[in-house]
Protein backbone atom coordinates (compact mmCIF):
# COMPACT_ATOMS: atom_id res chain seq x y z
CA UNK A 1 0.00 0.00 0.00
CA UNK A 2 2.74 2.47 0.96
CA UNK A 3 5.09 0.87 -1.52
CA UNK A 4 4.85 3.50 -4.25
CA UNK A 5 5.34 6.43 -1.92
CA UNK A 6 8.66 5.36 -0.44
CA UNK A 7 10.33 3.65 -3.35
CA UNK A 8 11.75 6.57 -5.33
CA UNK A 9 15.13 6.86 -3.60
CA UNK A 10 17.34 4.13 -2.28
CA UNK A 11 17.98 6.39 0.71
CA UNK A 12 14.32 6.57 1.72
CA UNK A 13 13.02 4.19 4.38
CA UNK A 14 9.45 2.92 4.28
CA UNK A 15 7.37 3.18 7.47
CA UNK A 16 7.83 -0.56 7.92
CA UNK A 17 11.62 -0.25 7.86
CA UNK A 18 12.26 -1.41 4.33
CA UNK A 19 14.34 -0.01 1.50
CA UNK A 20 12.20 -0.74 -1.52
CA UNK A 21 14.82 0.13 -4.12
CA UNK A 22 17.04 -2.58 -2.67
CA UNK A 23 14.19 -5.06 -2.76
CA UNK A 24 13.41 -4.10 -6.34
CA UNK A 25 17.06 -4.76 -7.18
CA UNK A 26 16.68 -8.26 -5.74
CA UNK A 27 13.70 -8.71 -8.07
CA UNK A 28 16.00 -8.07 -11.01
CA UNK A 29 18.03 -11.09 -9.93
CA UNK A 30 14.93 -13.25 -10.05
CA UNK A 31 14.26 -12.19 -13.64
CA UNK A 32 17.64 -13.34 -14.96
CA UNK A 33 18.13 -16.85 -16.32
CA UNK A 34 19.12 -19.49 -13.82
CA UNK A 35 22.54 -20.00 -12.30
CA UNK A 36 23.46 -22.85 -9.98
CA UNK A 37 26.35 -23.60 -7.67
CA UNK A 38 27.26 -26.67 -5.65
CA UNK A 39 30.28 -27.68 -3.66
CA UNK A 40 31.87 -30.76 -2.20
CA UNK A 41 34.85 -30.89 0.14
CA UNK A 42 37.26 -30.55 -2.75
CA UNK A 43 35.39 -29.14 -5.74
CA UNK A 44 32.97 -26.39 -6.71
CA UNK A 45 30.74 -26.57 -9.77
CA UNK A 46 29.00 -23.53 -11.27
CA UNK A 47 26.41 -23.99 -13.99
CA UNK A 48 24.10 -21.69 -15.90
CA UNK A 49 21.39 -21.76 -18.52
CA UNK A 50 22.36 -20.30 -21.91
CA UNK A 51 19.72 -17.77 -22.72
CA UNK A 52 19.95 -15.89 -26.00
CA UNK A 53 18.03 -12.74 -26.91
CA UNK A 54 16.99 -14.26 -30.22
CA UNK A 55 17.92 -17.16 -32.44
CA UNK A 56 20.25 -14.86 -34.33
CA UNK A 57 22.37 -13.79 -31.36
CA UNK A 58 24.86 -15.55 -29.15
CA UNK A 59 24.02 -16.29 -25.55
CA UNK A 60 24.94 -14.22 -22.49
CA UNK A 61 28.11 -15.25 -20.69
CA UNK A 62 27.06 -15.72 -17.07
CA UNK A 63 30.03 -17.50 -15.60
CA UNK A 64 33.38 -15.74 -15.23
CA UNK A 65 36.81 -16.84 -14.13
CA UNK A 66 38.07 -14.60 -11.37
CA UNK A 67 41.28 -16.49 -10.74
CA UNK A 68 42.55 -20.05 -11.00
CA UNK A 69 40.86 -20.79 -7.71
CA UNK A 70 37.72 -18.65 -7.90
CA UNK A 71 34.81 -18.49 -10.33
CA UNK A 72 31.57 -16.53 -10.29
CA UNK A 73 28.14 -17.17 -11.82
CA UNK A 74 25.70 -14.27 -12.11
CA UNK A 75 21.97 -13.71 -12.55
CA UNK A 76 20.23 -10.43 -13.21
CA UNK A 77 21.68 -7.37 -14.93
CA UNK A 78 24.59 -9.07 -16.63
CA UNK A 79 26.29 -5.74 -17.33
CA UNK A 80 26.46 -5.09 -13.58
CA UNK A 81 27.76 -8.62 -13.19
CA UNK A 82 30.52 -8.05 -15.71
CA UNK A 83 31.65 -4.91 -13.93
CA UNK A 84 31.71 -6.69 -10.56
CA UNK A 85 33.63 -9.60 -12.10
CA UNK A 86 36.24 -7.14 -13.30
CA UNK A 87 36.45 -5.75 -9.76
CA UNK A 88 36.88 -9.24 -8.34
CA UNK A 89 39.61 -10.06 -10.84
CA UNK A 90 41.40 -6.86 -9.96
CA UNK A 91 41.19 -7.59 -6.22
CA UNK A 92 42.48 -11.09 -6.78
CA UNK A 93 45.42 -9.92 -8.88
CA UNK A 94 46.33 -7.20 -6.38
CA UNK A 95 46.23 -9.67 -3.51
CA UNK A 96 48.46 -12.12 -5.38
CA UNK A 97 50.87 -9.30 -6.15
CA UNK A 98 51.14 -8.14 -2.54
CA UNK A 99 51.00 -11.45 -0.70
CA UNK A 100 52.19 -13.90 -3.38
CA UNK A 101 49.32 -16.19 -2.44
CA UNK A 102 45.76 -16.74 -3.66
CA UNK A 103 43.03 -14.52 -2.27
CA UNK A 104 40.89 -16.39 0.27
CA UNK A 105 37.31 -16.57 -0.99
CA UNK A 106 35.81 -15.29 2.24
CA UNK A 107 37.82 -12.08 1.99
CA UNK A 108 36.71 -11.50 -1.58
CA UNK A 109 33.01 -11.86 -0.85
CA UNK A 110 33.21 -9.44 2.08
CA UNK A 111 34.75 -6.81 -0.17
CA UNK A 112 32.09 -7.47 -2.76
CA UNK A 113 29.35 -7.20 -0.15
CA UNK A 114 30.76 -3.94 1.20
CA UNK A 115 30.87 -2.57 -2.34
CA UNK A 116 27.22 -3.49 -2.80
CA UNK A 117 26.28 -1.92 0.53
CA UNK A 118 27.71 1.43 -0.51
CA UNK A 119 25.16 1.57 -3.30
CA UNK A 120 22.34 1.16 -0.79
CA UNK A 121 23.37 4.22 1.17
CA UNK A 122 24.13 6.87 -1.47
CA UNK A 123 21.35 8.91 -3.00
CA UNK A 124 23.22 9.33 -6.29
CA UNK A 125 23.79 5.61 -6.79
CA UNK A 126 21.60 2.61 -7.40
CA UNK A 127 22.08 -0.94 -6.11
CA UNK A 128 23.79 -3.47 -8.39
CA UNK A 129 21.02 -5.49 -10.05
CA UNK A 130 22.86 -8.78 -10.00
CA UNK A 131 23.17 -11.78 -7.72
CA UNK A 132 26.53 -13.53 -7.64
CA UNK A 133 27.33 -17.12 -6.85
CA UNK A 134 30.99 -17.04 -5.90
CA UNK A 135 32.67 -20.43 -5.81
CA UNK A 136 36.26 -20.92 -4.78
CA UNK A 137 38.92 -22.95 -3.12
CA UNK A 138 41.37 -21.75 -0.52
CA UNK A 139 43.37 -23.06 2.43
CA UNK A 140 40.21 -23.64 4.44
CA UNK A 141 38.59 -25.74 1.72
CA UNK A 142 35.96 -25.32 -0.96
CA UNK A 143 33.37 -22.57 -0.57
CA UNK A 144 30.24 -21.34 -2.28
CA UNK A 145 28.81 -17.93 -1.43
CA UNK A 146 25.81 -15.96 -2.63
CA UNK A 147 26.12 -12.17 -2.79
CA UNK A 148 22.90 -10.11 -2.93
CA UNK A 149 22.34 -6.60 -4.24
CA UNK A 150 21.48 -5.74 -0.65
CA UNK A 151 25.06 -6.24 0.45
CA UNK A 152 24.30 -9.43 2.31
CA UNK A 153 26.14 -12.63 1.63
CA UNK A 154 25.68 -16.20 2.77
CA UNK A 155 27.63 -19.39 2.47
CA UNK A 156 25.94 -22.39 0.89
CA UNK A 157 26.49 -26.05 0.20
CA UNK A 158 24.42 -25.57 -2.93
CA UNK A 159 22.23 -22.80 -4.26
CA UNK A 160 20.32 -21.62 -7.31
CA UNK A 161 19.35 -18.11 -8.39
CA UNK A 162 17.43 -16.59 -11.26
CA UNK A 163 14.17 -17.54 -12.96
CA UNK A 164 12.67 -20.94 -12.10
CA UNK A 165 15.48 -21.44 -9.60
CA UNK A 166 12.96 -22.75 -7.08
CA UNK A 167 12.73 -25.99 -9.04
CA UNK A 168 16.50 -26.38 -8.89
CA UNK A 169 16.55 -25.45 -5.19
CA UNK A 170 13.98 -28.15 -4.45
CA UNK A 171 16.15 -30.70 -6.21
CA UNK A 172 19.24 -29.51 -4.37
CA UNK A 173 17.48 -29.45 -0.98
CA UNK A 174 16.76 -33.12 -1.34
CA UNK A 175 20.35 -34.08 -2.08
CA UNK A 176 22.66 -31.45 -0.55
CA UNK A 177 23.57 -33.48 2.52
CA UNK A 178 25.54 -35.89 0.35
CA UNK A 179 27.39 -33.23 -1.64
CA UNK A 180 30.31 -32.81 0.75
CA UNK A 181 31.46 -36.35 0.07
CA UNK A 182 30.47 -36.35 -3.61
CA UNK A 183 32.99 -37.18 -6.27
CA UNK A 184 33.80 -34.58 -8.90
CA UNK A 185 31.76 -36.45 -11.50
CA UNK A 186 28.69 -36.79 -9.28
CA UNK A 187 28.85 -33.11 -8.43
CA UNK A 188 28.85 -32.21 -12.12
CA UNK A 189 25.98 -34.56 -12.77
CA UNK A 190 23.96 -33.04 -9.94
CA UNK A 191 24.63 -29.56 -11.31
CA UNK A 192 23.37 -30.52 -14.75
CA UNK A 193 20.33 -32.24 -13.27
CA UNK A 194 19.59 -29.13 -11.25
CA UNK A 195 19.81 -27.08 -14.44
CA UNK A 196 17.37 -29.48 -16.05
CA UNK A 197 14.89 -28.74 -13.28
CA UNK A 198 14.80 -25.09 -14.29
CA UNK A 199 14.08 -25.90 -17.91
CA UNK A 200 10.49 -26.93 -17.09
CA UNK A 201 10.17 -29.80 -19.51
CA UNK A 202 12.44 -28.53 -22.27
CA UNK A 203 14.77 -31.28 -23.46
CA UNK A 204 18.19 -30.86 -21.91
CA UNK A 205 20.96 -30.39 -24.48
CA UNK A 206 24.59 -29.43 -23.90
CA UNK A 207 24.06 -26.29 -26.00
CA UNK A 208 21.53 -25.05 -23.44
CA UNK A 209 23.92 -24.94 -20.51
CA UNK A 210 27.39 -23.84 -19.47
CA UNK A 211 29.23 -25.75 -16.75
CA UNK A 212 32.45 -24.83 -14.98
CA UNK A 213 34.54 -26.72 -12.43
CA UNK A 214 37.32 -25.90 -10.02
CA UNK A 215 38.94 -27.97 -7.33
CA UNK A 216 42.04 -29.19 -5.60
CA UNK A 217 44.74 -29.52 -8.32
CA UNK A 218 42.20 -28.31 -10.88
CA UNK A 219 42.19 -24.62 -11.81
CA UNK A 220 38.90 -23.02 -12.86
CA UNK A 221 37.87 -23.99 -16.35
CA UNK A 222 34.75 -24.56 -18.46
CA UNK A 223 33.64 -28.02 -19.50
CA UNK A 224 33.43 -28.44 -23.26
CA UNK A 225 30.14 -29.31 -24.95
CA UNK A 226 31.19 -32.93 -25.51
CA UNK A 227 31.84 -33.61 -21.83
CA UNK A 228 28.55 -32.03 -20.85
CA UNK A 229 26.66 -34.02 -23.49
CA UNK A 230 28.27 -37.24 -22.22
CA UNK A 231 26.94 -36.57 -18.73
CA UNK A 232 23.50 -35.71 -20.12
CA UNK A 233 23.49 -38.95 -22.10
CA UNK A 234 23.92 -41.01 -18.94
CA UNK A 235 20.51 -39.98 -17.68
CA UNK A 236 18.55 -38.67 -20.66
CA UNK A 237 18.84 -41.84 -22.75
CA UNK A 238 17.20 -44.27 -20.32
CA UNK A 239 14.76 -42.26 -18.22
CA UNK A 240 12.25 -45.09 -17.49
CA UNK A 241 14.74 -47.82 -16.44
CA UNK A 242 16.24 -48.18 -12.99
CA UNK A 243 19.96 -47.69 -13.82
CA UNK A 244 21.36 -44.14 -14.03
CA UNK A 245 17.89 -43.09 -15.01
CA UNK A 246 17.10 -43.80 -11.35
CA UNK A 247 17.52 -40.01 -11.11
CA UNK A 248 14.66 -39.33 -13.49
CA UNK A 249 12.49 -41.87 -11.68
CA UNK A 250 13.04 -40.25 -8.29
CA UNK A 251 12.11 -36.86 -9.70
CA UNK A 252 9.00 -38.13 -11.43
CA UNK A 253 7.90 -39.64 -8.12
CA UNK A 254 8.89 -36.85 -5.74
CA UNK A 255 7.40 -33.58 -7.06
CA UNK A 256 4.48 -34.45 -9.33
CA UNK A 257 3.38 -30.98 -10.51
CA UNK A 258 6.25 -29.76 -12.74
CA UNK A 259 8.38 -32.91 -12.68
CA UNK A 260 5.49 -34.91 -14.15
CA UNK A 261 5.82 -32.79 -17.26
CA UNK A 262 9.61 -33.28 -17.28
CA UNK A 263 9.12 -37.04 -16.94
CA UNK A 264 6.84 -37.15 -19.97
CA UNK A 265 9.29 -35.12 -22.03
CA UNK A 266 12.06 -37.61 -21.15
CA UNK A 267 10.17 -40.43 -22.80
CA UNK A 268 10.22 -38.76 -26.21
CA UNK A 269 14.02 -38.92 -26.81
CA UNK A 270 14.00 -42.64 -26.14
CA UNK A 271 11.34 -43.18 -28.73
CA UNK A 272 13.36 -41.35 -31.36
CA UNK B 1 79.79 25.42 -2.78
CA UNK B 2 79.67 21.92 -4.37
CA UNK B 3 76.40 20.05 -4.61
CA UNK B 4 75.61 17.69 -1.76
CA UNK B 5 75.47 14.11 -2.91
CA UNK B 6 73.56 11.20 -1.47
CA UNK B 7 75.44 9.06 1.05
CA UNK B 8 73.21 6.18 0.11
CA UNK B 9 72.16 4.62 -3.21
CA UNK B 10 68.81 2.98 -3.78
CA UNK B 11 70.47 0.65 -6.28
CA UNK B 12 72.87 -2.27 -6.12
CA UNK B 13 74.20 -4.46 -8.89
CA UNK B 14 73.85 -8.18 -8.31
CA UNK B 15 75.86 -9.03 -11.41
CA UNK B 16 75.37 -11.93 -13.78
CA UNK B 17 74.89 -12.34 -17.49
CA UNK B 18 71.90 -13.11 -19.71
CA UNK B 19 71.89 -14.32 -23.31
CA UNK B 20 69.18 -15.16 -25.83
CA UNK B 21 69.34 -16.54 -29.37
CA UNK B 22 66.41 -16.79 -31.80
CA UNK B 23 66.10 -19.72 -34.19
CA UNK B 24 63.71 -20.56 -37.01
CA UNK B 25 61.30 -22.44 -34.73
CA UNK B 26 62.91 -22.14 -31.30
CA UNK B 27 64.37 -19.62 -28.89
CA UNK B 28 67.17 -20.20 -26.41
CA UNK B 29 67.30 -18.07 -23.27
CA UNK B 30 70.20 -18.55 -20.88
CA UNK B 31 71.57 -16.93 -17.74
CA UNK B 32 74.09 -17.79 -15.05
CA UNK B 33 72.85 -18.38 -11.51
CA UNK B 34 75.34 -16.36 -9.50
CA UNK B 35 74.01 -13.47 -7.43
CA UNK B 36 76.66 -11.17 -5.98
CA UNK B 37 77.11 -7.80 -4.26
CA UNK B 38 80.38 -6.01 -4.45
CA UNK B 39 83.09 -8.66 -4.31
CA UNK B 40 80.92 -11.11 -2.34
CA UNK B 41 78.66 -13.88 -3.49
CA UNK B 42 75.11 -13.83 -2.10
CA UNK B 43 74.10 -17.16 -3.63
CA UNK B 44 75.24 -19.55 -6.34
CA UNK B 45 71.72 -20.70 -7.16
CA UNK B 46 69.49 -17.80 -8.19
CA UNK B 47 67.42 -17.95 -11.37
CA UNK B 48 67.37 -14.83 -13.51
CA UNK B 49 64.95 -16.34 -16.00
CA UNK B 50 61.20 -15.86 -15.59
CA UNK B 51 58.40 -17.17 -17.76
CA UNK B 52 55.88 -14.42 -18.39
CA UNK B 53 53.65 -16.17 -20.94
CA UNK B 54 53.58 -19.45 -22.84
CA UNK B 55 55.60 -17.86 -25.63
CA UNK B 56 57.54 -15.14 -23.80
CA UNK B 57 60.38 -15.60 -21.34
CA UNK B 58 62.22 -12.77 -19.64
CA UNK B 59 65.81 -12.85 -18.48
CA UNK B 60 67.24 -9.87 -16.58
CA UNK B 61 70.51 -8.97 -14.94
CA UNK B 62 71.16 -5.94 -12.76
CA UNK B 63 69.52 -5.13 -9.42
CA UNK B 64 67.53 -8.26 -8.61
CA UNK B 65 65.11 -6.50 -6.26
CA UNK B 66 64.06 -4.28 -9.16
CA UNK B 67 64.04 -7.31 -11.46
CA UNK B 68 61.69 -9.16 -9.11
CA UNK B 69 59.39 -6.13 -8.88
CA UNK B 70 59.39 -5.82 -12.67
CA UNK B 71 58.57 -9.52 -13.10
CA UNK B 72 55.66 -9.20 -10.66
CA UNK B 73 54.23 -6.15 -12.43
CA UNK B 74 54.44 -7.87 -15.82
CA UNK B 75 52.88 -11.07 -14.48
CA UNK B 76 49.94 -9.13 -13.02
CA UNK B 77 49.47 -7.17 -16.25
CA UNK B 78 49.52 -10.45 -18.18
CA UNK B 79 46.70 -11.80 -16.00
CA UNK B 80 44.64 -8.70 -16.78
CA UNK B 81 45.34 -9.18 -20.49
CA UNK B 82 44.23 -12.81 -20.31
CA UNK B 83 40.97 -11.85 -18.61
CA UNK B 84 40.27 -9.21 -21.23
CA UNK B 85 41.33 -11.08 -24.38
CA UNK B 86 40.78 -14.69 -23.36
CA UNK B 87 44.23 -15.67 -24.60
CA UNK B 88 47.90 -15.44 -23.71
CA UNK B 89 50.04 -12.47 -24.75
CA UNK B 90 52.24 -12.93 -27.80
CA UNK B 91 55.95 -12.22 -27.51
CA UNK B 92 55.83 -8.98 -29.54
CA UNK B 93 52.95 -7.76 -27.40
CA UNK B 94 54.87 -8.55 -24.22
CA UNK B 95 57.89 -6.79 -25.71
CA UNK B 96 55.90 -3.57 -26.08
CA UNK B 97 54.41 -3.94 -22.59
CA UNK B 98 57.87 -4.35 -21.10
CA UNK B 99 59.10 -1.26 -22.90
CA UNK B 100 56.17 0.80 -21.65
CA UNK B 101 56.54 -0.51 -18.12
CA UNK B 102 60.21 0.45 -18.07
CA UNK B 103 59.62 3.93 -19.46
CA UNK B 104 56.84 4.48 -16.95
CA UNK B 105 59.65 4.70 -14.39
CA UNK B 106 61.85 6.91 -16.57
CA UNK B 107 62.81 9.13 -13.64
CA UNK B 108 63.47 6.36 -11.10
CA UNK B 109 64.29 3.43 -13.37
CA UNK B 110 64.18 -0.29 -12.79
CA UNK B 111 67.86 -1.16 -12.63
CA UNK B 112 67.25 -4.13 -14.89
CA UNK B 113 69.00 -5.12 -18.11
CA UNK B 114 66.50 -7.24 -19.96
CA UNK B 115 66.45 -9.76 -22.71
CA UNK B 116 63.05 -11.04 -23.76
CA UNK B 117 62.94 -14.27 -25.75
CA UNK B 118 60.11 -16.24 -27.25
CA UNK B 119 58.15 -17.23 -30.33
CA UNK B 120 56.28 -14.75 -32.46
CA UNK B 121 52.80 -15.19 -33.95
CA UNK B 122 54.26 -17.31 -36.77
CA UNK B 123 56.12 -19.65 -34.46
CA UNK B 124 59.52 -18.19 -35.33
CA UNK B 125 61.99 -17.39 -32.58
CA UNK B 126 62.32 -13.75 -31.53
CA UNK B 127 64.61 -11.90 -29.15
CA UNK B 128 64.13 -8.36 -27.87
CA UNK B 129 66.90 -6.48 -26.10
CA UNK B 130 66.41 -3.51 -23.79
CA UNK B 131 68.13 -0.76 -21.89
CA UNK B 132 67.07 0.24 -18.36
CA UNK B 133 64.44 2.74 -19.53
CA UNK B 134 62.67 0.74 -22.19
CA UNK B 135 64.46 1.42 -25.45
CA UNK B 136 64.15 -1.86 -27.33
CA UNK B 137 64.88 -3.60 -30.57
CA UNK B 138 64.02 -6.93 -32.14
CA UNK B 139 67.24 -8.81 -32.81
CA UNK B 140 68.41 -12.30 -33.67
CA UNK B 141 70.54 -12.62 -30.52
CA UNK B 142 71.62 -10.55 -27.54
CA UNK B 143 73.63 -10.54 -24.32
CA UNK B 144 73.09 -8.31 -21.27
CA UNK B 145 74.80 -7.98 -17.92
CA UNK B 146 78.33 -8.07 -16.56
CA UNK B 147 79.59 -10.58 -19.14
CA UNK B 148 77.86 -9.00 -22.11
CA UNK B 149 80.94 -7.14 -23.34
CA UNK B 150 82.80 -10.46 -23.47
CA UNK B 151 79.98 -12.42 -25.10
CA UNK B 152 78.41 -10.02 -27.59
CA UNK B 153 81.44 -9.65 -29.90
CA UNK B 154 81.73 -13.41 -30.13
CA UNK B 155 78.03 -13.80 -30.95
CA UNK B 156 78.46 -11.12 -33.60
CA UNK B 157 81.27 -13.14 -35.07
CA UNK B 158 79.23 -16.37 -35.10
CA UNK B 159 75.72 -15.13 -35.78
CA UNK B 160 75.98 -11.69 -37.28
CA UNK B 161 72.64 -10.89 -38.78
CA UNK B 162 72.02 -8.18 -41.37
CA UNK B 163 71.08 -4.77 -40.01
CA UNK B 164 67.34 -4.31 -39.45
CA UNK B 165 67.69 -0.91 -41.13
CA UNK B 166 68.50 -2.46 -44.51
CA UNK B 167 65.88 -2.59 -47.23
CA UNK B 168 64.41 -4.99 -48.18
CA UNK B 169 63.96 -6.21 -44.61
CA UNK B 170 66.09 -9.27 -43.92
CA UNK B 171 65.61 -11.92 -41.31
CA UNK B 172 67.51 -11.66 -38.07
CA UNK B 173 66.92 -15.30 -37.24
CA UNK B 174 69.93 -17.54 -37.10
CA UNK B 175 70.02 -20.53 -39.43
CA UNK B 176 71.63 -22.58 -36.66
CA UNK B 177 69.83 -25.67 -35.42
CA UNK B 178 68.66 -25.85 -31.82
CA UNK B 179 71.42 -28.16 -30.56
CA UNK B 180 74.01 -25.95 -32.27
CA UNK B 181 72.59 -22.84 -30.63
CA UNK B 182 72.56 -24.48 -27.19
CA UNK B 183 76.16 -25.52 -27.71
CA UNK B 184 77.12 -21.99 -28.68
CA UNK B 185 75.47 -20.67 -25.50
CA UNK B 186 77.40 -23.13 -23.36
CA UNK B 187 80.64 -22.12 -25.06
CA UNK B 188 80.14 -18.37 -24.60
CA UNK B 189 79.23 -18.75 -20.94
CA UNK B 190 82.23 -20.95 -20.24
CA UNK B 191 84.42 -18.24 -21.80
CA UNK B 192 82.72 -15.35 -20.01
CA UNK B 193 83.03 -17.18 -16.68
CA UNK B 194 86.80 -17.30 -17.13
CA UNK B 195 87.30 -13.54 -17.19
CA UNK B 196 84.15 -12.03 -15.59
CA UNK B 197 84.22 -12.47 -11.82
CA UNK B 198 80.47 -11.89 -11.55
CA UNK B 199 79.58 -14.74 -13.91
CA UNK B 200 79.81 -18.39 -12.89
CA UNK B 201 78.47 -21.18 -10.65
CA UNK B 202 75.74 -22.61 -12.88
CA UNK B 203 74.22 -21.95 -16.26
CA UNK B 204 70.45 -22.21 -16.70
CA UNK B 205 69.24 -22.68 -20.27
CA UNK B 206 65.57 -22.50 -21.32
CA UNK B 207 64.62 -23.72 -24.78
CA UNK B 208 61.25 -22.46 -26.01
CA UNK B 209 59.49 -24.30 -28.78
CA UNK B 210 55.91 -24.53 -30.02
CA UNK B 211 55.28 -27.69 -28.01
CA UNK B 212 56.65 -26.37 -24.71
CA UNK B 213 59.62 -25.26 -22.65
CA UNK B 214 62.64 -27.37 -21.76
CA UNK B 215 65.15 -26.40 -19.09
CA UNK B 216 68.76 -27.49 -18.84
CA UNK B 217 71.35 -26.71 -16.16
CA UNK B 218 75.10 -26.85 -16.66
CA UNK B 219 77.89 -26.31 -14.15
CA UNK B 220 80.24 -23.37 -14.55
CA UNK B 221 83.45 -22.50 -12.76
CA UNK B 222 82.78 -21.44 -9.19
CA UNK B 223 85.76 -19.14 -8.64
Amino acid sequence: MFRNQYDTDVTTWSPTGRLFQVEYAMEAVKQGSAAIGLRSRSHVVLASVNKAQSELSSHQWKIFKVDDHIGVAIAGLTADGRVLSRYMRSESINHSFTYESPLPVGRLVVRLADKAQVCTQRSWKRPYGVGLLVGGLDESGAHLYYNCPSGNYFEYQAFAIGSRSQAAKTYLERRFESFNESSREDLIKDAILAIRETLQGETLKSSLCTVSVLGVDEPFHFLDQESIQKVIDTFEKVPEEEEDGGEAEAEAAAAPAEQGGAGDQDVAPMEM
Amino acid sequence: MTKQHANWSPYDNNGGTCVAIAGSDYCVIAADTRMSTGYSILTRDYSKIHKLADKAVLSSSGFQADVKALQKVLTSRHLVYQHQHNKQMSCPAMAQLLSNTLYFKRFFPYYAFNVLGGLDENGKGCVFTYDAVGSYEKVGYSAQGSGSTLIMPFLDNQLKSPSPLLLPAQDAITPLSEPEAVDLVKTVFASATERDIYTGDKLEIMILKADGIKTEVMDLRKD
